[in-house]
């Protein structure tokens, strides 16, 4: 590491304002930042935790039945608390191991979007909303690419909106090494219609399959799927499976899902 | 009833209780008054020329003591081989120097290029970013194949092709198994690949110099496996140091798998350090450094050729290997391939033409040395998933082709000069068949198939030499090392007893072991026996712990010493109870008069030599203290076999151990429980091998499974319950205590367990694949079985 300065500021106003100096950053749990300080691969001049915010922190759900989860909620705590979107819940609980889940959160890993990283898919699929100390953001806009996203310098996100579907699933299939998803896939079905959202996979980051929604919008069984291949196209291709692979996985891991949803 | 005291008892392990409770001493944990802090400048590519190389504006960064260069190491020896092989057409070796630190060139990414000394580490990390540092990158050369090509670039400029030796063994066989496969009924040929290995131990690699300018005196502690070795290596080659004015210490060490024998760059680095500044200089790796200067392990190429008769009988054997070297030749790769596996070549079976070919290769990637079973691993796999796929090939029972070619007869010289002492395969096989349950496999295919499931089946045998090494053979074979042992057993005068022994234990319950051995010798408690170990300073000279040796070598010494102790006790004995010697008879530590009721305790003959007021001084001296040093006559031939049962998904291509079962013959057992514990762990390495491990380098010599975010280590839930065995028992016909050593079983026999199970669950669900290399990771099944 480099040499820096902590704030823990106590309100997000605060934090907005400590951000706003030169080479200042924003920590959430620090599960990819405190690694990548270590490395010395970045050096902020100040790191900005957002641990001591507490008006950013916890799970409730709101009058429509929307299930709302702080940007500084830990995975532990929605693994535990989340039960109002059992998908979600395990999604988390899955994640890492509980020092991990312990100390990470979601609005951190949102923020960095790594393309192997499990919130996407689900906040994808869900439809989700962000909610940032300036606006909201619906799920749809947010994702633009591998650790690219909608946010501006300086914006935090204080919550995340999840409508919760009439059934849902996250099926994982982990990386050897690093057991993030190789290959990530959620379902999620609403009266409206179903919504598919695949990570891991593409070089562009999480994304929707729109032709297995469709199909799965009319007929909600894996056998709806049935001849639909996702294409290899842009899919990443590593030491961990080809191309081909991951685009293979997209079909089964859909199905699966399916399945396991009910 | 189990014992539950001296050998055969599952003694707890006393260690683990520091270890447990976060008091073990380790390195790391040592901090001397003053030190320094060394951080290394390390090549970020494969290969290239360092064309300039400026330091005087870091020298002068905050905190900044010195900074060393290559130029600083000119005249200062190279970090020696411990081994020359000769070739098959009688030439030694080439051995191209390997400086501390890089001269010239850079061969690898990791390679040491400058050193910065400072007050604290994060200053010599900023230091090091303000050095100024040209390397013109040259073409860098990491398949085998390629750098064997006349135009491949060169990792040593004065040697073309990159070839270290071309070895032939037994080269007087050569032509006979050419002609005898040309003849066969049948030949089964196999091409593979023996991946690359990370070793990984927990504990990083870590030294720290010290230097007495009162008395000219070094110290080096160090994560070593064997700290007189590199005393020897360090101080005679490398510095100069003579050995009485250089300590070496290896305190509690946290696992060391082979890739901690060697010697290293970073120990020379911090003892010379620490002589030129008169200031204490310590280095404590990272793991990023750790996976791009420990030594890997394995990296073969092979192909084997098995031939048949008619009625399915072994008649001749021929490999090929490329064996890689990495960049500089580290302290025993070039026996690893040669005289670690080629004379492991006949397995259990009665083949009786051999010929193995193996050229080691120069690569720009880190050094190659041994790892967990080190070429015996090699020889295994290869032998052991030809006789497989042979036996798919002719359509037999592949655990009746191996007990039809099983060796029976004992002793039996093998073909590739090896002479096996003892051993019982089909007891091994029979004692398998019972605890994997053999016969119920079908149905739990049937149940796994149910499930979506395809189930596969592998068993091999192995063998393995090991409690390393004769002297005079290996001084034969090249070694510059003899490989006995050493022990000194240190009766107090109250009775109790520390043992020093040159073995070295790096987590393999040594402290427990050890004294269960010599308190069933005494018929004393194992609480009044200590180990002492790791300390050149406290241990006289001994060649330390790899090799599955330190029972049959370090423990066969401590037996010798104890006789020693034993004999001399008895003389004190009998001039106390005014007995003849031969009269005298120790049990349960009591010494008695045979036909009498005269006897006398261990505490007062021990006593009695230190305060030798009544003692027959004109005829011994007094004090008990004794040393032994134990020179094996022969190799020790642990053998099993093991099962493996893998469940495949087929959609997706990922692999389940459900059952793994081991049935080991390692002579007589001291701790059941420690060679359980052995051979679990043992098997989770060769499980990592088989289907989770491989370390992997792109085209330019980049490491790309450079940190656990690519390199996948085994964890618990990765490994099933294991069934282990280890009652079926011939004992070692020439070590004292009839012990074959127990520490590398695991990883050398079961990577083809697992593969051969993994090909006969592809097999079953109609896949025509027949071979499959290691890591069978979920994308290479699913690519094999789809094409």
């Amino acid at each position: 590491m480099y040499n820096f300065d902590v704030v823990t500021p106590k309100t997000v106003a605060d934090a907005v304002a400590a951000l706003g100096e030169e080479d200042a950053q924003a920590l959430g749990g620090g599960q990819t930042l405190i690694p990548t300080l270590k490395q010395r691969l970045a050096s902020p001049s100040k790191l900005v935790s957002l641990t001591g915010i507490d008006e950013i922190k916890g799970i409730r759900t709101d009058e429509s039945g929307t299930l709302c989860i702080g940007g500084g909620t830990t995975h532990g705590t929605i693994a535990g608390e989340g039960s109002a979107y059992p998908a979600l819940a395990a999604l988390a609980g899955n994640i890492g191991d509980p020092a991990v889940r312990n100390r990470g959160t979601i609005g951190g890993s949102l923020a960095n979007n790594d393309p192997s990283a499990c919130y996407p898919a689900a906040v994808l699929a869900s439809g989700a909303t962000i909610v940032t100390n300036t606006r909201e953001i619906a799920a749809d806009d947010y994702f633009q690419g591998m650790f690219t996203t909608a946010l501006e310098e300086a914006e935090i996100i204080t919550e995340v909106r999840f409508p919760v579907p009439e059934k849902a699933y996250y099926q994982k299939f982990e990386q050897p090494a690093s057991r993030f998803s190789l290959v990530g896939v959620f379902v999620a079905k609403y009266a409206d219609g179903v919504r598919v959202a695949v990570t891991g996979a593409s070089n562009d980051g999480v994304f929707r399959w729109t032709e297995a929604e469709t199909a799965l919008s009319s007929n909600f069984s894996a056998d709806a799927l049935d001849g639909l291949a996702a294409s290899a196209d842009d899919m990443i291709a590593d030491m961990h499976g080809s191309a081909a692979y991951r685009a293979h996985l997209i079909g089964v891991l859909t199905k699966r899902a399916v399945a396991a949803a009910g | 009833m189990p014992k539950d005291h001296g050998i055969g008892a599952s003694s707890k392990r006393r260690e683990d209780v520091r270890f447990l409770t976060g008091t073990g001493n380790y390195t790391d944990d040592i901090n001397a008054r003053g030190q320094a802090y060394v951080h290394f400048l390390r090549s970020d590519v494969a290969h290239g020329r360092i064309t300039n190389i400026d330091t005087t504006a870091a020298s002068e960064m905050p905190g900044v003591v010195r900074i060393f260069t290559g130029a600083d190491f000119e005249g200062i020896g190279s970090i020696p081989c411990g081994w020359q092989v000769t070739d098959r057409f009688g030439e030694v070796m080439h051995e191209p120097p390997h400086p501390v630190l890089a001269q010239g060139k850079v061969r690898h990414v990791g390679d040491p290029i400058a050193a910065i000394v400072a007050d604290t580490l994060a200053e010599a990390r900023d230091a090091a970013e303000a050095i100024e540092l040209d390397i013109e990158e040259l073409p860098a050369v990491v398949n085998m194949k390629d750098a064997l090509k006349d135009d491949a670039p060169k990792v040593h400029d004065d040697l073309p092709g990159n070839l270290c030796y071309d070895w032939g063994f037994v080269e007087e066989n050569r032509e006979a198994v050419d002609k005898a496969i040309k003849e066969a009924a049948h030949v089964t040929t196999l091409e593979l690949v023996n991946n690359r290995l990370i070793a990984n131990p927990m504990e990083p690699r870590v030294a720290l110099g010290e230097y007495n300018r009162a008395n000219d005196e070094s110290t080096l502690y160090t994560t070593s496996q064997n700290p007189h070795v590199i005393r020897l290596l360090m101080g005679a080659f490398v510095l100069g140091i003579p050995e009485h004015k250089l300590r070496v210490v290896a305190p509690d060490v946290g696992g060391g798998f082979g890739t901690k024998i060697f010697h290293y760059a970073e120990e020379a680095f911090c003892t010379f350090a620490a002589r030129q500044l008169a200031r204490p200089v310590k280095w404590t790796s990272t793991r990023s450094e750790a996976f791009m200067s420990d030594a890997h392990g394995r990296d073969h190429v092979t192909k084997i050729e098995l031939a048949l008769d008619k009625d399915n009988n072994f008649v001749a054997l021929r490999t090929d290997t490329l064996a890689n070297m990495g960049a500089y030749l580290s302290t025993f790769a070039p026996s690893v391939p040669t005289w670690l596996h080629g004379t492991l070549m006949a397995g259990n079976y009665k083949t009786p033409l051999i010929y193995v070919n193996v050229k080691a290769v120069f690569t720009n990637t880190v050094p190659v040395d041994a790892y967990r079973g080190a070429g015996r691993p090699e020889a295994t796999y290869q032998l052991e998933r030809v006789v497989d796929k042979a036996a798919r090939e002719l359509g037999v029972d592949p655990i009746a082709l191996r007990r039809q070619n099983f060796i029976t007869e004992f002793p039996y010289q093998t073909p590739v000069a090896v002479e096996y002492d003892t051993g019982d395969y089909p007891a091994t096989m029979d004692k398998l068949e019972e605890i994997a349950d053999i016969a119920g496999f079908a149905a739990r295919r049937k149940e796994s198939e149910a499930k979506g499931r395809l189930r596969g089946l592998g068993v091999n045998c192995y063998i393995e030499a090991c409690g390393i090494a004769p002297s005079n053979l290996v001084g034969q074979l090249g070694a510059r090392a003899g490989l006995y042992e050493s022990a000194t057993v240190r009766v107090n005068a109250t009775g109790s007893i520390s043992v020093m022994t040159g073995s070295h234990s790096h987590g393999q319950g040594h402290e427990t072991a050890f004294p269960q051995v010599v308190a069933e010798m005494l018929g004393i408690p194992e609480d009044q026996i200590d180990i002492v170990h790791g300390d050149t300073a406290r241990v006289p000279m001994g060649m330390g712990t790899y090799g599955s040796r330190s029972l049959a070598v370090g423990g066969s010494a401590m037996v010798r010493a104890t006789e020693k102790i034993i004999n001399k006790a008895k003389k004190i004995a009998s001039h106390l109870m005014e007995a003849s010697e031969a009269d005298i008879e120790l049990k349960d530590g009591q010494f008695t008069v045979a036909g009498t009721d005269k006897s006398v305790a261990w505490g007062d003959v021990t006593l009695a030599a230190y305060v030798p007021h009544n003692y027959p001084l004109e005829d011994i001296e007094p004090g008990l203290e004794e040393t032994a040093f134990y020179d094996p006559s022969n190799f020790t031939y642990p053998s099993g076999a093991y099962a493996c049962e893998v469940e495949l998904d087929p959609e997706t291509g990922r692999v389940t151990i459900e059952r793994f079962s081991a049935a080991d013959d390692f002579g007589n057992i001291i701790n059941p429980m420690i060679v359980s514990g052995q051979v679990h762990g043992g098997i989770a390495q060769g499980v990592g091998q088989a289907l989770m491990e491989g370390c992997v380098y792109d085209e330019n010599g980049q490491l790309l499974s450079a940190s656990y975010m690519d390199y996948a280590m085994p964890r618990a839930d990765d490994v099933p319950f294991y069934s282990v065995d280890h009652s079926c028992v011939t004992p070692c016909t020439h070590n004292p205590l009839g012990v074959k050593g127990c520490g590398e079983a695991g990883a050398i026999g079961s990577p083809p367990a697992v593969i051969n199970a993994v090909v006969d669950a592809m097999q079953s669900g109609g896949h025509d694949v027949t071979h499959i290399d290691m890591p069978a990771s979920p994308s290479r099944v699913w690519a094999a079985m789809n094409g």
